[in-house]
């Protein structure tokens, strides 16, 4: 009966839209608790000291609370993962998409899904016990745990994504644009380069835009590797992201004190970064489409 | 049935029997307890824990052990919170955290070894050196007897007990300059042993031959010179209780077994002085 089957698909989609309701809630509540959570001690601290303070010593005799080393650790880790890691992929994901052989894809895209599922962990402990080493010994440092070897292996950790993203944004490409480039006289390469490419742009950025949100959330990896000092950054010093600095001092901060609250502040900066990262590509791939 | 087939067995169970009772007579002869033992802290009291846990849950079957090695600093934080029955901490608490109703008991004396990489030719070294040592006025191995190298100091985070420890009794607070800051001792151990040039603290019970404790101003850490004080770099393993409040049954039987004299045994092979000698 018409009636009836009207009330089943009005019950549908009720439910799928309470599910949307609790997936924006979700995040709704995580943006307004970090708020509530981070405001006040920047409040406490000063806007100025908290954000380009240079010196973090919470548990001193005269604490400070400035985490400009940690945002600027964590901007630079960022981009050098991203300037290694998104040349590499897209490369690797234009060769899959169009020049591969078939059996030689599979065996990549198998060895991309692999490194993709890799726990942080692990990749921390390769870091260590492998990397860290080899570092030292190539630049002849003191120490091997570094930015530079935070940057080595979050770029590895975001090519999976850059490559798969990429790589559905490519084969997504209607092959009559490269069937006509081609018919035109283009060689396959500059048809990828010119038509495929272009026509593939806001998938690429996409991508992009993951590999940037996973490097700049990385904890885990990055904490076994980095040697986890307040430094201001340097290429081969010990330094401590915003996400390592919210990991190693938040279970023996002080309930309620000012250095745990100083700690949520800095978690509140990493979530306006991620914001913000988002925000700007998209305004970028907006103007791209006009 | 012929009586000489009957006699054997039957004198055997007597002499199992009496050998049963014997034995239970010797030993304890308390109800097992039931329930959860929690306990949350320092990471440097992993083996100790781990072997009066073991043992404990042994002559109590009942009973479910668990130890969260996070640190000295967040085991109290973790007691005072009501989150886990006994907190862990390797250094003494604070006038603070004594103000807020926290009772320490100690458990044992461990001593904070300076270890260094097994390919060091530095053997001894005093307690102004290592001070001078962290605090960057030394910086290469060549002037304290080893080889040309820069030396990599390794160390733990802020909150670390074995930290603590360390710098009070180097007169080291907030002056160490860290290249690396480890939230673990047993992280420490490895990234010395994976390093020639560096040196780091960790408590004596995890070193393992993988790297080398120095002799400091002529005393090797052992247990006796721990228990007699002359290995000057010491400090207490503590049991975190709330005061006033009442344990659950299990977590005082936990706490009265490895305060006895009966886990001494445990605590010295874990390489730590017990304190009720």
């Amino acid at each position: 009966m018409g009636n009836r089957k009207q009330l089943v698909e009005d019950v549908v989609h009720g439910i799928f839209l309470i599910l949307g309701i609790i997936t924006v809630g979700f995040v709704l509540l995580i943006s307004v608790y970090l708020l509530i959570a981070g405001v006040p001690a920047i409040g406490k601290i000063g806007v100025i000291d908290f954000l380009f303070g240079t010196t973090w010593a919470p548990t001193g005799e005269v604490p400070s609370y400035g985490i400009l080393p940690f945002i600027l650790t964590s901007i630079y880790g960022t981009a050098g993962a991203i300037l290694l890691g998104v040349p590499v992929g897209f490369f690797t994901s234009v060769y899959l998409a169009k020049i591969a052989p078939t059996k030689v894809k599979a065996m990549v895209e198998n060895a991309v899904s692999l490194l993709a599922g890799i726990p942080s962990v692990v990749y921390g402990l390769v870091g260590m016990l492998v990397l860290v080493p080899l570092v030292r010994n190539a630049f002849h440092l003191p120490d091997g745990a570094s930015l530079f070897a935070a940057i080595i292996v979050l770029a590895v950790m975001v090519l999976p994504s850059i490559i798969k993203v990429s790589l559905t944004a490519l084969e997504a490409v209607p092959k009559d644009y490269e069937d006509a480039s081609l018919a035109l006289g283009a060689t396959p390469v500059e048809t990828y380069f010119k038509v495929s490419v272009p026509a593939a742009k806001s998938g690429i950025a996409a991508a992009v835009v993951l590999g940037v949100g996973r490097a700049i959330g990385e904890a885990m990896a990055v904490i076994m590797v980095s040697g986890n000092v307040a430094n201001m950054p340097g290429l081969f010093e010990s330094v401590r992201f915003l996400t390592t600095a919210v990991c190693s001092e938040m279970s023996y901060a002080v309930d309620g004190s000012l250095h745990q609250q100083a700690l949520f502040s800095v978690a509140l900066v990493l979530f306006l970064f991620v914001m913000l990262i988002n925000a700007a590509l998209n305004f970028f791939l907006k103007r791209e489409k006009k | 049935m012929k009586k000489r087939k009957l006699i054997l067995p039957l004198l055997a169970t007597v002499a199992l029997s009496a050998a049963v009772l014997a034995g239970c007579s010797g030993g304890a002869a308390e109800e097992t307890v039931e329930g959860t033992v929690t306990t949350d802290g320092s990471t440097s009291m992993e083996k100790v824990i781990g072997g009066l846990g073991e043992a404990f849950e042994e002559e109590n079957p009942g009973v479910t052990f668990t130890y969260n090695p996070t640190g000295s600093g967040s085991g109290i934080t973790a007691v005072t919170e009501g989150r886990c029955d006994i907190g862990l901490s390797s250094r003494d608490l604070k006038d603070e955290e004594l103000a807020q109703g926290l009772t320490e008991t100690v458990l044992a004396k461990d001593g904070i070894a300076i270890v260094v990489n097994p390919e060091n030719k530095v053997e001894d070294l005093t307690v102004e050196q290592i001070a001078d040592i962290f605090t960057g006025k030394i910086t290469n191995w060549k002037e304290v007897g080893g080889d040309d190298a820069e030396i990599v100091l390794i160390g733990r985070e802020a909150g670390s007990g074995t930290r603590d420890g360390f710098e009070s009794i180097t007169g080291t607070e907030e002056a160490c300059q860290y290249r690396q800051e480890l939230t673990s001792t047993g992280d420490v151990i490895t990234t010395v042993a994976g390093n020639p040039a560096a040196i780091g603290y960790a408590s004596l019970a995890s070193v393992q031959d993988s790297v080398k404790a120095v002799t400091v101003g002529g005393v090797a850490p052992t247990e006796e010179t721990i228990a007699d004080g002359s290995y000057a770099v010491q400090r207490p393993f503590i049991l975190v209780t709330k005061e006033g409040e009442q344990l659950s049954d299990a977590a005082q039987a936990f706490f009265d077994y490895a305060t006895s004299e009966a886990a001494n045994e445990i605590i010295t092979s874990a390489g730590v002085v017990p304190a009720a000698n």
